[in-house]
């Protein structure tokens, strides 16, 4: 897409709001609509738009696909950890109030906790897909199109 | 004006889906199923369902659309014209429409206060997320606190897809290989 001028200025313009837009979906997901796997797929739709309009070879140098496929085990594992963390603290697996003093502070730090675990394997998971199916030599022409 | 507002998306909606099956070039299937999902968006904001409609933009538009289109690029742009006669997929997919029209008959009407969905957990989640989780956003406080094991096994389930996918086609046999030619 090297000649398409236009695209390549607004996605400049765009990528920036969007990953915000995904920060806020994030850990604002708890107060309004949202929550981590929206989040993940915002975020990672930021990712796809750049590879898109760039080139596949600039996100991977960005974001290696080594990091990306950790990502994917990092986000269960933080979900996975919070409810083994809970259970070494003395409450039930993914009993978030033994996280804090106040039960309620406790959920409220579970919660971003596991949404955070959420919001990164989905991201990854479709970041990778994306690598997997892109990553493959087309049999289109650009101009094909 | 919500019932207008309802039947011009649902009018809509079925629009999209007759042009999707009538159509052959792949690129605007993709398109207008992208535009489907956006429609299915606006009818779950309609029904105040908005974390639902949140997901189904994201995902049905978004991503989909964007993997649709790699497939596309990887396979053919045109659907082959088909030689057998689709008279009797046509009987099959009515009679199913039909059934699970019929299947409707039964349920109560949409927001009527003594359905099952009103009745049985929902008005305990109600009460009790204010007072246990302090979070405005009860869909939140159900998934992520109530009914976390549930979404633990959803975060796997996408895991595992994401899983498949990188073992089946994310090459790192390929680069494996090449990394043994090469030492």
């Amino acid at each position: 897409m090297e000649h398409h001028l236009i695209l390549r200025v607004v996605t400049k313009i765009l990528v920036g709001p969007i990953l915000l837009y995904a920060l806020y979906v994030q850990f604002h997901g708890d107060f309004g609509p949202g929550g981590g796997f929206q989040a993940g797929v915002i975020f990672a739709v930021a990712f796809i738009l750049y590879g898109l309009v760039f080139s596949l070879r600039q996100l991977r140098e960005l974001v290696p696909d080594r990091i990306v496929h950790q990502l994917v085990a990092i986000g269960l594992l933080l979900y996975a950890g919070t409810g083994i963390v809970t259970l070494f603290l003395g409450g039930n697996f993914l009993d978030y109030n033994v996280l804090s003093d106040v039960g309620y502070k406790g959920q409220h730090w579970g919660i971003i906790t596991i949404e955070l675990g959420v919001g990164i394997t989905v991201f990854a998971v479709m970041l990778s897909i994306y690598y997997a199916f892109a990553g493959r030599p087309p049999q289109l022409d650009d101009k094909d199109w | 004006m919500e019932l207008t507002i309802t039947l011009l998306l649902f009018f809509a909606l079925v629009t999209t889906a007759v042009a999707i099956a009538l159509l052959r070039n792949l690129f605007a299937v993709v398109m207008l199923s992208g535009v489907a999902s956006l429609l299915a968006a606006l009818l779950f904001i309609v029904m105040d369902a908005v974390d639902v409609a949140f997901t189904e933009a994201a995902v049905g538009a978004g991503i989909s659309s964007v993997l649709m289109l790699s497939t596309i690029a990887l396979t053919a742009r045109h659907e082959k014209i088909p030689t057998r006669s689709s008279l009797v997929p046509l009987a099959i997919v009515s009679l199913t429409g039909m059934v699970l029209i019929y299947g409707t008959l039964d349920m109560p009407n949409f927001g009527s206060a003594d359905a099952p969905v009103q009745t049985h957990v929902g008005p305990e989640y109600i009460q009790r997320t204010p007072k246990e989780i302090h979070v405005p956003n009860i869909v939140t406080g159900v998934l992520a606190s109530y009914r976390g094991y549930d979404t633990l096994g959803e975060v796997t389930v996408v895991f595992t897809a994401g899983l498949g996918v990188i073992l089946l086609l994310g090459g790192i046999g390929r680069r494996r290989r090449r990394g043994k030619g090469q030492s």
